[in-house]
């Protein structure tokens, strides 16, 4: 989703607001603590570095005074850095005199806020337009570049309205459009959809994602929401009292919190619905690659000590699956070929939310089969793996015993025509369930 | 203690009479000016018949406030008109135009700048407190001194008595104009001339509008007591009436205050809001700032 070019580099930036700012920066890089630095002085950020790629999402996601507003101020140049630099696709925004400022924000970055900030003397389309007009386009070329946006965030028929006579997403809406209709390399977006209800929130954020793929900006949203930013980030910056104490995926923050703050933070978070199947499958145990029949199916289910087996070609593209039963009936049938006689496997793809992958995996035998866009098989995901993620460690799910595997129709008949003991049938009545199960 | 005395009058006195006497005729050039702006709006009200003014009035009013307004200042100044006050009447409102006209146009810079310079604010604040509180007829003194007798001091002491809210209301509005929509103009590449022009007045004016009004009723109020040093109008037959104790003249020029007062209130107030024919004209759009 995102090219390696990285689009936005902030680089050791500090915002100390108060009467000597420069010697409570030298207090703070001499390991003094934010709150020993002066009487009246304010370290709002904190040492802040990173790098944005084109494309991405990139979320700052703190409490309220973590600083993450100031932050988003000085990526634009609304406030000036106390210390560190700014580069926006090679332009400087730190230090440049004020004309060069607005010629960056007119065409590198702009900005959807909080609480919309939209002109409210001004059409929907006149605020649309505002940044174009800004930029001296000729007036009939901004109305119909206006005109396309209002459109593309479903406000078609609202144009000649006023922003008051809008409902707040509405409002927001307009916002958006007219940050995304001045066209620039970079979109800051400052609690944008904070001040949202809930319902309209979830849409916004689904469809700033649609337009996100559509459009491919690249976007830095500020957030106190952590759903909100696991949601949407395809990178999320923690920020806590003015430094950013981790980044990464919504994944690894969740996976792997960089320390205890970061792990009591997410610890709430509805894994289910940021973790993806990539992110806690398998390699498949029990695979069987083309040539080969049911023999070697059996083979390879025993020594995994599975009821069933994924099969894929030579290019480990999924053909199917076959449960020890079926190869057991072919192999006594003589049949040499397993490819006429493959039942279905599950499938998901690797960015399918956990939460999507409960239903499947209920009605399936097989651990959920991942494949990518060609069909190749990725991983698996078994049931206990869904479980363990949802505890807070996937990893557990790695080591959890295996169900035992089914034994094979004839040894059961066997053993029960023997009746060896009353210790064998739970084992096996338990699990020839699953086989039978498959036949609905 | 006895011997204890600051000099504060006689050094203000003699600062006065240095002013006249170095820069006379300065003060004769401001005279010349002021009442010839007098003159001219007071030659436009008072020439034609009292009628068509009213009838202009009214006009006026059915479009900025609706039809209640008009029919009420039909009937207001018609009163005027029947207590033989009408030529007093246009002299007032001739004096409280000019004077308020300049008091606004010096206000409403002067409150753009206190709102985006702070050294200008802490400047200008206690100089309004000062022209604010410091009682009307005090200002007299000196104008007359300046001005000589006539509408000129009227209308210097009414320009300085009346300006403070203009200041203060601006500059109130403007600070108090929404700091993301400010950062929104900046965050586009707006030039700070055109946040003023397109964010920060828009924005501001209900604020704007308030001060605006007040600087007419405070210049009215004025305009009354300039009457002691020969403004004329109304005024002049306020003072003749308390002189000579006489009750009928008093009510009469009182009340034809208190209806032209009533007129230029509401004027005012009705330019912030959008309302009446002016408004349905443009329907559909908004009053500004009442978000």
């Amino acid at each position: 989703m995102s090219s390696n070019e990285i689009v936005l580099k902030a680089q050791g930036l500090y915002k100390v607001f108060g009467p000597k700012p420069d010697a409570a920066i030298k207090k703070i890089q001499g390991g003094a603590p934010r709150d020993k630095i002066g009487a009246n002085n304010t370290a709002a950020v904190i040492d802040a570095s990173f790098e944005v790629q084109r494309g991405e999402i990139f979320v700052v996601m703190g409490l309220s005074g973590s600083g993450k507003s100031t932050l988003i101020r000085m990526l634009n140049g609304l406030w000036e850095p106390t210390a560190g630099t700014v580069d926006i696709l090679g332009d400087t925004l730190t230090g440049v005199s004020a004309r060069k400022l607005r010629n960056i924000r007119e065409t590198r970055v702009s900005m959807v806020f909080q609480q919309f900030a939209l002109l409210p003397h001004r059409s929907v389309l006149d605020n649309v337009a505002y940044g174009l007009e800004i930029r001296k386009m000729p007036r009939a070329q901004r109305i119909e570049r206006a005109r396309k946006y209002i459109s593309m965030v479903g406000l078609d028929g609202w144009e000649d309205k006023y922003p008051k006579e809008l409902s707040g997403g509405m409002q927001q809406r307009v916002g958006l459009a007219r940050a995304l209709a001045a066209d620039t390399d970079v979109l800051l977006m400052d609690e944008a959809f904070s001040a949202l209800d809930p319902l309209i929130r979830r849409e916004m954020q689904e469809q700033l994602i649609e337009l996100q793929s559509e459009l491919d900006k690249t976007i830095i949203f500020i957030t106190h929401d952590l759903n909100e930013a696991m949601f949407i980030g395809d990178r999320i910056a923690v920020m806590r009292d003015g430094r950013i104490v981790q980044i990464g995926t919504p994944e690894e923050i969740l996976t792997d919190p960089a320390n205890e703050y970061v792990s009591q933070f997410v610890q709430d978070v509805d894994r289910a619905r940021v973790l993806t199947a990539s992110a806690v499958m398998q390699p498949p145990a029990a695979l069987m690659q083309l040539p080969g029949g049911p023999r070697k199916a059996l083979r390879i289910m025993r020594e995994q000590q599975t009821s069933a087996c994924f099969v894929v070609d030579r290019h480990r593209k999924l053909l199917g699956a076959v449960t020890d039963r079926e190869a057991l009936s072919l192999l006594r049938r003589g049949e040499e070929s397993l490819t006429d006689h493959l039942s279905e496997a599950a499938q998901t793809t690797p960015d399918t939310l956990l939460a999507e992958l409960f239903i499947p995996a209920v009605e399936s035998v097989l651990p959920l089969a991942v494949v990518d866009e060609r069909g190749r098989l990725q991983g698996v995901v078994p049931r206990v793996v869904l479980l363990a993620a949802l505890g807070g460690e996937h990893e557990a799910g790695v080591n959890a015993q295996p169900i035992p595997p089914a034994l094979a129709p004839s040894v059961v008949e066997d053993a029960l025509s023997a009746d060896s003991g009353p210790d064998v049938k739970p084992v096996s009545t338990a699990s020839t369930v699953q086989p039978q199960e498959e036949d609905n | 203690m006895e011997d204890f005395r600051i000099p504060v009058g006689e050094r203000a006195s003699e600062g006065v009479d240095w002013v006249v006497e170095n820069l006379g005729s300065l003060f004769d050039w401001l005279r010349s000016v002021f009442v010839g702006m007098y003159e001219s709006v007071n030659w436009v009200l008072s020439t034609p018949p009292a009628i068509v003014v009213i009838i202009t009035i009214v006009v006026l009013g059915l479009f900025a406030r609706g039809w209640t307004f008009a029919v009420a200042s039909a009937l207001g100044l018609l009163l005027i008109v029947g207590m033989d006050q009408w030529d007093n009447a246009m002299n007032t409102l001739a004096l409280v135009l000019v004077a308020a006209t300049i008091a606004i146009v010096l206000a409403i810079p002067l409150g753009i700048a206190a709102a985006k310079v702070r050294p200008v604010s802490i400047v200008v604040r206690p100089v309004m407190d000062f022209l604010q509180t410091m009682p009307a007829f005090v200002y007299l003194i000196p104008a007359l001194l300046l001005f000589r007798v006539g509408v000129a001091p009227g209308i210097v002491a009414t320009i300085i008595f009346a300006m403070a809210p203009g200041v203060r209301l601006t500059e109130l509005g403007i600070r108090g104009v929404d700091r993301e929509t400010v950062e929104a103009g900046q965050a586009f590449g707006a030039t700070p001339g055109r946040i003023l022009r397109q964010i920060q007045l828009p924005l501001a004016l209900p604020s704007i509008m308030a001060g605006i009004n007040q600087v007419i009723m405070l210049s009215l109020s004025m305009v009354v007591i300039a009457g002691l040093v020969g403004a004329g109008g109304l005024g002049g037959d306020v003072i003749t009436s308390l002189n000579r104790l006489d009750t009928a003249l008093g009510v009469e020029a009182g009340l034809s205050v208190v209806i032209l007062a009533m007129l230029l209130d509401r004027f005012t107030s009705a330019f912030g809001e959008r309302r009446g024919l002016y408004a349905a004209l443009r329907k559909g759009r908004p009053a500004v700032g009442n978000v």
